[in-house]
C-alpha cells in the first residue's frame, strides 16, 4: 500500500532546542496512526511541520507521492490535510452551519445560498451521526465534545484525506469519547488516514492500528499496535528499562500525615464562597498534609483554589491561616502568607512566554522582593541550576525561551517558580494535565516528598486515581459546593464516585 | 554574518548607516567633525542635538509601550513644562539669575512628575485604557499650558536657562549630555534592578504576572511617571533652545515621532520585550531623515512622503513575512519563519 503522507529525515531546530532530528513518519489510508512520546519528544513539532505551521530545516514531505513543502497552514489544507486541535479553533459566535462551510459556502448568483448551506450541513452532520445538532444553532451553545465533532465535520466536508487529531479527548467524558471514536472508525473505514495524538494509553490501544514512537526529537520506531505491549510502549517512550519503570510506577510510599487534635491547620476555611461561583467550602489543610480536591470537571475545584489564593475575592465565609483570621484580597496577599498557586492554564495564567526559563523561574520570588531589590545574577544562576537539575528540566538551558519548551518541562519550571519561594501551602491545579508518564510520576513523587518535608498541599486533578494516590484526605466537590471530606484510608475510586454520584456523605 | 542579521537591532542599525552614507555621498564633509571655539561642530552633532528631545521622550515611551500601554500626552507635557518654567522666570524678580533658572527647572520636573502620576493613576488604578487615559491629557494639556502662558508666547532671557538647550559643556552640547545621562539612568534603573524584567513580564502576560504576585499597578505607575518626566525635560530643552514658551506649538506631534522611534527600534506595540538602544537608533533614523531631506534638496512638498517611505521600509525589513518574501526572491523558496520577530 502507498502511504498518503511520507515524511523522511525531518529535522527542525529552534534557538537552544533541537526539536526534531532525522525523523521518519508514514501515514496510510484507512488506518488510525497514533503518534506517541513524552512531552518534548517532538509530537507537536512533527504535526506542525506537517500542517505548515513550522518550516522544516531538512528532510522531505510527500503527500500522495508528490513532493510538498508547506509554508503555510493553508497550503497544507489545500493538499487535503485537516487538523482538529485540543482547543477547538472554530468561531464560537457563528452558527454550526457557518462554521462547517466557512469560506466554502455554496453560492447562487454571487450571494450565499443559505438553503444550500443548510442542506449540505445536514448531510455532513448526518454522516457523523450528529442529526440532533441544529445547523442554525450557535456553535458556543454546544459542549466541547460536540464542537470537536463539528470541527471534524468541517474536515469531512472538504474531503480531507488526512485528519490530524491532537489530544482530542483531553476534555471529554467517557460517553463523549465513545461517540468520537465511533466517528473516527467511520472515517477510517472510508479510507481517511487519521493521525491520533493522546496521552491516554487506553484510548490509544482502543483506537489505533499503528503507532510511531518519538523520544527527545528522535524516532524510536514504528510498530503495529497489536504487537506492542503497554509496558513495551512506555519503556520505548521514556527510554528506560523495565525494572526502572516498575520502580517509577510504584505508588510513592510515605506515611500519611497525622491530623491529630492539638495541631493547628495551616489553612482553615468556614463557609467560604463567592456569588455565582462556589459556596460552603469548609476546608482544612494541616502542615505536611496533601488534601485532594475531587470532583467532575466544572464542579468548582479551580474556583475554590482561586478563592484561597486571592485570584478571585471571596464574598462569604471566612478563612484562617495558622489559626489567625485573614482576608486574602489579592494573590500578593496570599503569597505574603506563604501560599503558592500553579494554575491549570499554563499558557494563559502561568508562563511569561517571551522570557527565559531563568526569568520565569525566579519571577514569583522577585515579585515578592519588589523591583528595586533584584536577585543577584549569581543567586539566580544557582537557584535555576539547582531546580533544573532537581526537576530534570529539558533542555537544561536557563536562557531558552520558555515558550520553546514542551508542556511538561514548562510545568516543571512553573512548579520551581513556587518552590524557590518556600511556600507553606502549595495549590496545584491539574499539575499533570497533558504531561507524559515520566514527568507525571516525577511530579507525583515530588508532591509526596514536599509534604513529607512539612509543606501543605492542595492537589487538584481530574484523574481520581492520581488524587487517591497522592492525597491524605480528599475533599469532594460537587455542583460548586464542597459535599464531603474523606480520610484516604484504602478509599477506592468507586467510593469517591459514589459520593459524587450520591451527593452527601 | 547570518546570525548578525538576525539580531533584533540589525536592520535599524543598517538603515541608519545607509542614511548616513547617503548623506556622505551627496555632501562629502557630512561625517566630518571640527572643533571651533572649544565646541564640537558637524552634522552628526546637529543630528544628535536636534534629536535629543525626541530621544528623551522615546525612552520614556519605550517603557510605557513595553507594558502594553501608550502615552499620547507627552507633547502636551512638553508644552506645560516649558510654559511653567518660562512663566516662572518671566514673573520672577530676578529673571536672569541662575537660582531662578534652577527653580524653573525644578518646577518643570515637578510638573512632569505630577502629570505622570495623573496618567499612571488613570491607567493603573482606575483601569482606563492607556490610549484614552493619555488622550485626556493630550487634549487638556495644551489648554493648561495656554492658561499658564495666558495665551501669549512668553520670551525669557536667562543665560543659565538658555544653556540647557543651546549651551556647551566639555565641547559637547548640553542637551546631548542630558539625554545621554537619562539614557544611562534608564538603562541602569531597568537592568540593574528587576524593573526591566517585571515591565516585560507585565507586558507579555499580565494575568500570569498577577498570579505570580507582581504588583503591576506600581510598575505601570512608574513607567508613566518616567515618561512624563522625560517629556518635561524635553520641554525644558525645547523652550530653552528658543528662549520662549509656545503653548500651541512646543512639542506638537512629538508623540508620533517618539512612538515611531520605538517601533523602528524594534519594540513591539503589543508590549513585552523592549530595547532602549533600539529606540535611540530609531530616533536617530528619524532625525537623520530630516537632515537627509535638506542634504538631498528634496522639495518640501514631498518630504513627508519620502520620510514615510523610509519608515515603511525599515518596519518591513523587520517583519518576518517581508523578510521571507525577500529571501525567496533572492534564492530558492524558503518556507515560513519559525521565529516571530516583533515589528
Amino acid at each position: 500500500m502507498v502511504p498518503v503522507v511520507e515524511m523522511t529525515d525531518i529535522a527542525i531546530g529552534f534557538p537552544g532546542v533541537k526539536a526534531l532530528d532525522g525523523v521518519n513518519f508514514r501515514l496510510f489510508p484507512g488506518e488510525v496512526h497514533a503518534l506517541m512520546g513524552e512531552n518534548g519528544a517532538g509530537k507537536s513539532t512533527l504535526i506542525k511541520a506537517l500542517t505548515g505551521v513550522y518550516s522544516i530545516d531538512s528532510g522531505t514531505v510527500t503527500v500522495l507521492g508528490e513532493h510538498k513543502q508547506f509554508s503555510t497552514p493553508a497550503a497544507s489544507q489545500a493538499a487535503g490535510i485537516s487538523t482538529v486541535y485540543q482547543e477547538v479553533n472554530l468561531c464560537p459566535n457563528l452558527t454550526v452551519e457557518e462554521n462547517v462551510l466557512l469560506g466554502r459556502e455554496p453560492r447562487r448568483r454571487g450571494s450565499i445560498d443559505w438553503k444550500g448551506v443548510r442542506s449540505r450541513t445536514r448531510e455532513v452532520l448526518a454522516e457523523l451521526h450528529l442529526d440532533q445538532v441544529d445547523p442554525g444553532s450557535l456553535l458556543s451553545s454546544h459542549s466541547i465534545a460536540v464542537q470537536q465533532l463539528i470541527a471534524i465535520a468541517r474536515s469531512v466536508e472538504i474531503n480531507a484525506k488526512v485528519l490530524i487529531l491532537d489530544e482530542p479527548t483531553s476534555s471529554l467524558d467517557a460517553d463523549e469519547v465513545n461517540q468520537l471514536f465511533r466517528v473516527i472508525r467511520d472515517l477510517r473505514d472510508r479510507g481517511v488516514a487519521i493521525l491520533f495524538v493522546s496521552h491516554f494509553l487506553e484510548q490509544v490501544y482502543d483506537i489505533s492500528d499503528r503507532m510511531t514512537v518519538l523520544r527527545n526529537g528522535k524516532l524510536v520506531g514504528e510498530y503495529m499496535t497489536r504487537d506492542l505491549s503497554r509496558m513495551g510502549l512506555i519503556s520505548k517512550m521514556i527510554g528506560r528499562e523495565m525494572e526502572a519503570l516498575a520502580e517509577l510506577d510504584q505508588a510513592p510510599a510515605r506515611t500519611r500525615a497525622r491530623t491529630d487534635s492539638g495541631v493547628t491547620p495551616f489553612l482553615e476555611t468556614r463557609g467560604l464562597g463567592r456569588k455565582g461561583s462556589v459556596s460552603h467550602v469548609d476546608l482544612s489543610v494541616y502542615p505536611g498534609e496533601v488534601v485532594g480536591l475531587a470532583g467532575l470537571l466544572g464542579a468548582g475545584r479551580t474556583e475554590i483554589a482561586r478563592l484561597i489564593f486571592g485570584a478571585d475575592k471571596a464574598d462569604e465565609g471566612s478563612m484562617a491561616i495558622k489559626g489567625a483570621s485573614q482576608r486574602i484580597r489579592s494573590p500578593r496577599t496570599a503569597i505574603d502568607l506563604r501560599i503558592g498557586f500553579c494554575s491549570e492554564d499554563r499558557k494563559e495564567e502561568g508562563l511569561i512566554g517571551d522570557l527565559s526559563v531563568r526569568d520565569n523561574l525566579v519571577l514569583a520570588m522577585q515579585a515578592s522582593k519588589g523591583w528595586a531589590r533584584r536577585i543577584p545574577r549569581r543567586v539566580q544562576d544557582e537557584l535555576v541550576a539547582e531546580y533544573i537539575q532537581a526537576l530534570d528540566v529539558r533542555p537544561a538551558n536557563p536562557d531558552a525561551l520558555i515558550r520553546n519548551l514542551s508542556g511538561g518541562n514548562q510545568q516543571k519550571v512553573l512548579l520551581a517558580r513556587w518552590l524557590v519561594t518556600h511556600p507553606e501551602l502549595l495549590i496545584l491545579d491539574e499539575p499533570t494535565r497533558g504531561i507524559d508518564i515520566g514527568a507525571k510520576t516525577q511530579i507525583q513523587k515530588l508532591v509526596s516528598q514536599l509534604a513529607a518535608d512539612g509543606m501543605s498541599i492542595l492537589f487538584i486533578s481530574s484523574e481520581l486515581e492520581e488524587v487517591l494516590r497522592v492525597s491524605d484526605r480528599i475533599a469532594v466537590i460537587k455542583d460548586r459546593a464542597m459535599v464531603a471530606d474523606i480520610n484516604n484510608d484504602d478509599v477506592s475510586v468507586e467510593d469517591v464516585m459514589t459520593v459524587i454520584a450520591g451527593g452527601a456523605q | 554574518m547570518k546570525s548578525l542579521l538576525k539580531h533584533r537591532l540589525a536592520w535599524p542599525v543598517i538603515a541608519l548607516a545607509a542614511l548616513l552614507l547617503l548623506n556622505q555621498v551627496f555632501r562629502p564633509d557630512f561625517l566630518s567633525l571640527r572643533m571651533q571655539d572649544g565646541h564640537l561642530y558637524g552634522s552628526l552633532i546637529d543630528i544628535m542635538r536636534n534629536g535629543a528631545p525626541t530621544i528623551l521622550i522615546a525612552l520614556g515611551m519605550t517603557l510605557v509601550i513595553a507594558t502594553r500601554g501608550i502615552d499620547l500626552s507627552v507633547g502636551a507635557v512638553v508644552a506645560i513644562a516649558g510654559a511653567a518654567s518660562c512663566a516662572y522666570i518671566a514673573a520672577s524678580p530676578e529673571p536672569g539669575s541662575p537660582v531662578t533658572a534652577a527653580t524653573a527647572v525644578l518646577i518643570a520636573v515637578i510638573a512632569g512628575l505630577a502629570l505622570g502620576i495623573w496618567n499612571g493613576f488613570l491607567v493603573s488604578t482606575i483601569g482606563v485604557q492607556p490610549i484614552i487615559a493619555t488622550l485626556v491629557l493630550m487634549t487638556a494639556g495644551r489648554g493648561i499650558a495656554q492658561l499658564i502662558t495666558g495665551g501669549q508666547i512668553i520670551s525669557v532671557s536667562n543665560d543659565p536657562y538658555k544653556s540647557i538647550g543651546a549651551g556647551y559643556l566639555l565641547t559637547l552640547p548640553i542637551s546631548i549630555l542630558i539625554t545621554a545621562a537619562v539614557f544611562i539612568l534608564a538603562a541602569v534603573l531597568t537592568r540593574r534592578t528587576a524593573l526591566g524584567t517585571l515591565i516585560e513580564a507585565v507586558g507579555i502576560n499580565p494575568v500570569a504576572s498577577r498570579l505570580a504576585g507582581l504588583r503591576s499597578r506600581n510598575i505601570i505607575w512608574i513607567v508613566y511617571v518616567f515618561s512624563a518626566v522625560c517629556a518635561a525635560i524635553a520641554g525644558l530643552m525645547i523652550s530653552s533652545n528658543v528662549t520662549a514658551a509656545d503653548a500651541n506649538n512646543a512639542g506638537l506631534y512629538i508623540e508620533m515621532d517618539a512612538i515611531l522611534a520605538v517601533v523602528i527600534g524594534g519594540t513591539s506595540l503589543a508590549g513585552g520585550r523592549y530595547t532602549l538602544v533600539g529606540t535611540v537608533v530609531g530616533a536617530f533614523i528619524i532625525q537623520t531623515l530630516t537632515t537627509t531631506v535638506y542634504t538631498l534638496g528634496i522639495p518640501p512638498e514631498v518630504t513627508l512622503v519620502f520620510k514615510a517611505l523610509v519608515v515603511i521600509t525599515v518596519c518591513l525589513l523587520q517583519a518576518p513575512k517581508a523578510r521571507n518574501l525577500l529571501s525567496s526572491l533572492k534564492a530558492a523558496p524558503k518556507p515560513a519563519a519559525k521565529e516571530k520577530v516583533a515589528i
